[in-house]
């Protein structure tokens, strides 16, 4: 049984738009509005979405790269959202990024040991600049690259290769956590295989939790374990993978199903068919009321448009975000249990 | 569980390629680069000319004494001939040593002005554009208010409020320079701050100052270079026209403007005396615009990836 | 038998001059359109297929790049022997594209109305039927490239900015641009990479109906091997600047012959759920050192001693299916 590594309630995260020569506040970008979910260590959890879900927001509000609105975080039974100095530092330690361009996340003025070692320096881990080699070179061949390439920069290496240096970098402290966020998409799809098994095959040996954040559903599909859907900034469903991509319940969900483009015959046969009738995503300035999705969706009723859906577990372990799906379920098993009161929450999810 | 280097094993760990290597074939591009490109190579060799011409000037010269106070009435006003290349001037000095030890001037000023402005105004440009708010309010708009003033307006304020020498004349410059650096770093440095590889700092935890000093600071080092190379070429300019005003290097000492300046009321009949000095200004800011410039366009290339 | 062509390459070589040496980026590439058709070019960062379309195009920067073999043949037409004005001709009136990016193919600092007429303007000034268009034929020829690709409310997407639309919306803008001078060829440079699953969908779907309703021959560029399924009848796999296999789509994904092809469907990450494979080992050869022989060879789990010493040319395994590899030299004949 395993116990919850990070819990995450009620997070919200809005970005202030400012104008005029005294930065009035003229509007908020919605990003996150109410996410909730845990991680249990060691588990590949999964996050999926378009632009403007939030999905990238909420990776980076977990680990403080933004400041979160409302909502707490909590890491290892310790509430993150107020961090002190000791909170900090021990967070840092523990949990780390992997960003999703590689030619944007590592400095190109920097060698591939200054990025490496640059943890172990402000964590004061290592005695001197030796013993500081020693562990960059150990974590060039974690990530299957020669400790040569330690005094090579950015423009040298391809994008695979800056992808293992962003993972040896996210591993330079031996974290039990780490946020990948679209690690591969600026991959091609064969070193995108090579990365992936990495990273599957660290977490098992290490023992580590990720949050894995992609738009890439078959690549969801392979790797999570647990996977919710965002849009808009909010989270319409969270099932175990397999239960997410054989059963959806949700309009978003298997409108998102349907557009994969797919190699083989039996994945075009599983594909859901499509319930939307075109139309952009909405702003996350400026979002639909209710149900975000209501505008898009081919079974929109009023309902719909008027109030916003409780997340509610539908079947064991599978909660959705839709009146119509919600309605449908009621006449078969109903255990409704609204997400949005924490530590009910919280406990039925230990039951897993 | 922390991370120390007894945990793990670097048996095999073979580090073939040292630092000194890699620096070494870093450089070896850099050159290969700078040495396609026929603006920056001209520019470069002017410059380096000019600055070999000023360090060697006692020893290529012909007459390192006419530098100091002499006096030669008997060879004033010579046209340029063989003995004296530019000919000499209203005392009978050389030119053609006058004004390569005038060019001596003329470059320590740039690099006194911008030797202490460039610093200054990156570290505000950094702490403004990093921090944003009203820190950078502040500090950007008491750089507008710099900015609004001409240079060499302020430096002619500055230096007839004071005996004007050669040193208050710097300073003066030096006082406003800072201020293009600090508008030029601040907006690299906003920009560069959204950059993930920042945020991958932060995430790690490094401190503010750290992020600035070593992450964003590198990669406006281009810019850095660029504009240090073409103002070195405007900064002499001001000086000149400091020295042309009277406000700048005495007399008897060789200043190029200085220089421009006495010989200007014997146009056009004495034509020696205005001409070479000008020349050498011209010839000096114009390898440092080719050199800025060619500097611009092999970075801008090298940013394109080919 | 020209005719049934748009577009063939046959043989090409293009080299680059750099500070190693010389890059031999392009080492024999063919492959062919025929009219109607839409055919993908698959292949992995810097196997040259951006080279190849920049060729095309008539694009290529000569000096760096040197041609030194090679025939570009588009609707009858060499290329690679086109005088300037030529190709300025061909480009936007017979050749279109529609790039990758939307935002950076279009600039941010014109409306999109202005950009649109300057399309309409500039290809008609280059045809043979001269005359100009009045503004009025113009707006209207603009109204109408926007109605095709379904955008709402076209005089306010003439008077909006780039940056006003969506990726969505500014794809379709490009689209329409690439359509509204009626050209007989559109090369899409990875259409819907930069945009959202849902949103590329549309777009993918929306260029189908286009080009079936009005005959175009299209060659589509991709690393998404989904993409070419379900959009084109047939497909190239280029690797390190050549063609190694070309089929009909359906019957390349169903039995993929080159080791390369195999090794890329098996990386493929599956709706279906399911292990990824190993990837490929090795990576791509450095253009200034390439290996001898076949230059996929040292990534090659079939590896033969006569891979290293000769290159394979495309041979025929079954109806319309070339493959380069010695591994069916015993099977098929000689193109």
């Amino acid at each position: 049984m395993s116990e919850s590594l990070l819990v995450v309630e009620g997070l919200v995260k809005r970005f202030p738009i400012r104008a005029g020569i005294f930065h009035r506040l003229v509007g908020e970008v919605k990003a996150i509005e109410s996410v909730s979910f845990d991680i249990k260590s060691s588990e590949i959890f999964g996050l999926v979405g378009e632009s403007g879900s939030g999905k990238s927001t909420v990776g980076k509000t977990l680990l403080r790269i933004y400041k979160p609105t409302k909502g707490t975080i909590q890491f290892k039974g310790r509430d993150v959202t107020k961090l002190t100095k000791e909170t900090l530092r021990f967070f840092r330690q523990q949990a780390q990024m992997v960003f999703q361009d590689p030619k944007s996340s590592l400095n190109p003025r920097r060698s591939i040991k200054s990025t490496i070692e640059e943890s172990l320096i402000v964590h004061k881990v290592a005695k001197n600049g030796g013993a500081r080699k020693k562990i960059v070179a150990d974590r060039l061949a974690m990530v299957e690259l020669s400790p040569n390439y330690m005094y090579k920069y950015p423009s040298m290496l391809s994008g695979g290769q800056r992808q293992r240096v962003a993972i040896a970098r996210a591993l330079a402290l031996d974290p039990s956590f780490i946020v990948l966020d679209e690690p591969t998409s600026a991959l091609d799809v064969s070193v995108q295989a090579k990365v992936i098994r990495l990273l599957q095959r660290l977490q098992a040996e290490r023992q580590m939790a990720y949050l894995f954040i992609s738009h890439d559903l078959s690549l969801m599909r392979t790797i999570a374990s647990r996977t919710a859907v965002m849009y808009l900034g909010r989270i319409y469903e969270l099932a175990t993978t397999e239960a997410l991509f054989t059963n959806p319940l949700h309009p978003y969900t298997k409108t998102l199903i349907s557009a994969v483009p797919v190699v083989s015959a039996e994945e075009r046969q599983m594909k859901p068919k499509k319930q939307s009738h075109g139309g952009e995503i909405p702003s996350p300035i400026n979002p639909p009321s209710g149900c975000a999705f209501h505008p898009r969706c081919s079974l929109a009723e009023q309902v719909c448009a008027q109030e916003l859906p409780d997340l509610a577990e539908v079947l064991p372990g599978h909660f959705v975000r839709c009146h119509i799906a919600i309605d449908a379920l009621s006449a078969n098993t109903r255990k409704m249990h609204l997400v949005n009161s924490a530590k009910e929450a919280r406990n039925k999810i230990k039951r897993r | 569980m922390t991370a120390d280097e007894s945990t793990f094993s670097s048996v095999g760990l073979e580090i073939t390629v040292t630092r000194w290597a890699s620096f070494k074939d870093r450089v070896g591009r850099s050159w290969y680069r700078f040495r396609r490109n026929p603006i920056s190579l001209a520019g470069g060799s002017m410059v380096l000319l000019v600055i070999l011409l000023a360090i060697l000037a006692p020893y290529v010269t012909p007459y390192p004494k006419h530098a100091g106070v002499f006096t030669d009435f008997s060879s004033a006003f010579q046209p340029p001939s063989q003995t004296h290349w530019f000919g000499t001037d209203e005392v009978g000095r050389d030119v053609f040593t006058r004004v390569i030890f005038g060019y001596r001037v003329s470059l320590m000023m740039a690099a006194v002005v911008l030797g202490l402005s460039v610093p200054f105004g990156i570290f505000l440009g950094l702490v403004a554009g990093y921090f944003g708010g009203w820190i950078e309010t502040i500090i950007m708009r008491v750089t507008d208010i710099f900015l609004a003033l001409p240079p060499l307006v302020m430096a002619l304020a500055i230096c007839s409020a004071f005996t004007p020498t050669i040193e208050k004349a710097m300073l003066a410059v030096a006082a406003i320079w800072w201020t293009w650096h600090c508008r030029l770093i601040n907006s690299i440095t906003r920009s560069i701050k959204t950059e993930e590889f920042v945020q991958a700092s932060q995430v790690i935890g490094s401190s503010h100052l750290r992020i600035l000093f070593k992450d964003i600071l590198p990669n406006c080092a281009s810019a850095i270079m660029v504009k240090i190379t073409l103002d070195a070429g405007f900064v002499i300019l001001v000086g000149a026209g400091l020295s042309f005003l009277g406000l700048g290097v005495q007399p008897p000492k060789p200043g190029l403007g200085t220089m421009i300046s006495y010989g200007s009321q014997h146009l056009p009949i004495k034509w020696w005396l205005t001409v070479f000095p000008s020349f050498a200004i011209f010839f000096l800011i114009l390898g440092f615009n080719l050199l800025g410039d060619g500097l611009r366009d092999m970075l801008d290339v090298e940013a394109e990836g080919m | 038998m020209m005719d049934q062509y748009m577009l063939e390459i046959r043989d090409l070589y293009v080299y680059f001059r750099v500070y190693e040496g010389i890059s031999r980026v392009l080492d024999g590439v063919s492959l062919d359109v025929r009219k109607g058709e839409q055919v993908g070019l698959a292949g992995e960062t810097g196997c040259g297929k951006t080279v190849t379309m920049k060729t095309v195009m008539g694009a290529l920067k000569i000096p760096p790049a040197i041609i030194p073999k090679g025939e570009v043949i588009l609707d009858g037409q060499n290329v690679l022997k086109m005088s300037a004005k030529q190709l300025l001709q061909m480009k936007g009136t017979k050749v279109s594209m529609i790039f990758q990016d939307p935002m950076n193919a279009l600039n941010p600092v014109f409306a999109v109305g202005t950009q649109l007429f300057d399309v309409i303007r500039f290809s008609n000034r280059h045809t043979s039927n001269g005359g100009k268009l009045s503004k009025k034929e113009i707006l209207n020829r603009a109204i109408a490239a926007l109605d095709e690709v379904r955008l709402p409310d076209p005089k306010r997407i003439l008077n909006s900015y780039p940056l006003e639309l969506s990726g969505g919306m500014r794809q379709r803008v490009l689209i329409a641009m690439a359509l509204v001078n009626e050209p007989s060829f559109l090369i899409a440079d990875e259409p819907q990479t930069a945009l959202d699953v849902t949103i590329g969908a549309q777009i993918l779907d929306l260029l189908s109906e286009l080009v079936r309703t009005k005959g175009i021959s299209v060659l589509l560029i991709t690393h998404n091997l989904g993409v070419i399924q379900e959009t084109t009848e047939r497909v190239n796999i280029m690797y390190a600047g050549q063609v190694v296999e070309t089929a009909p789509t359906a019957l390349l994904f169903e039995n993929p012959k080159h080791p390369y092809s195999q090794g890329l469907l098996a990386s493929v990450p599956r709706l279906t759920g399911g292990e990824i494979a190993e990837g490929i080992r090795g990576t791509v050869p450095d253009y200034t050192a390439v290996p001898s022989g076949c230059r996929f060879h040292p990534r090659c789990d079939h590896v033969m001693p006569i891979c290293s010493q000769k290159k394979p040319s495309l041979l025929l395994v079954e109806p319309d299916h070339l493959v380069g590899c010695w591994l069916y030299a015993k099977e098929g004949g000689v193109k």
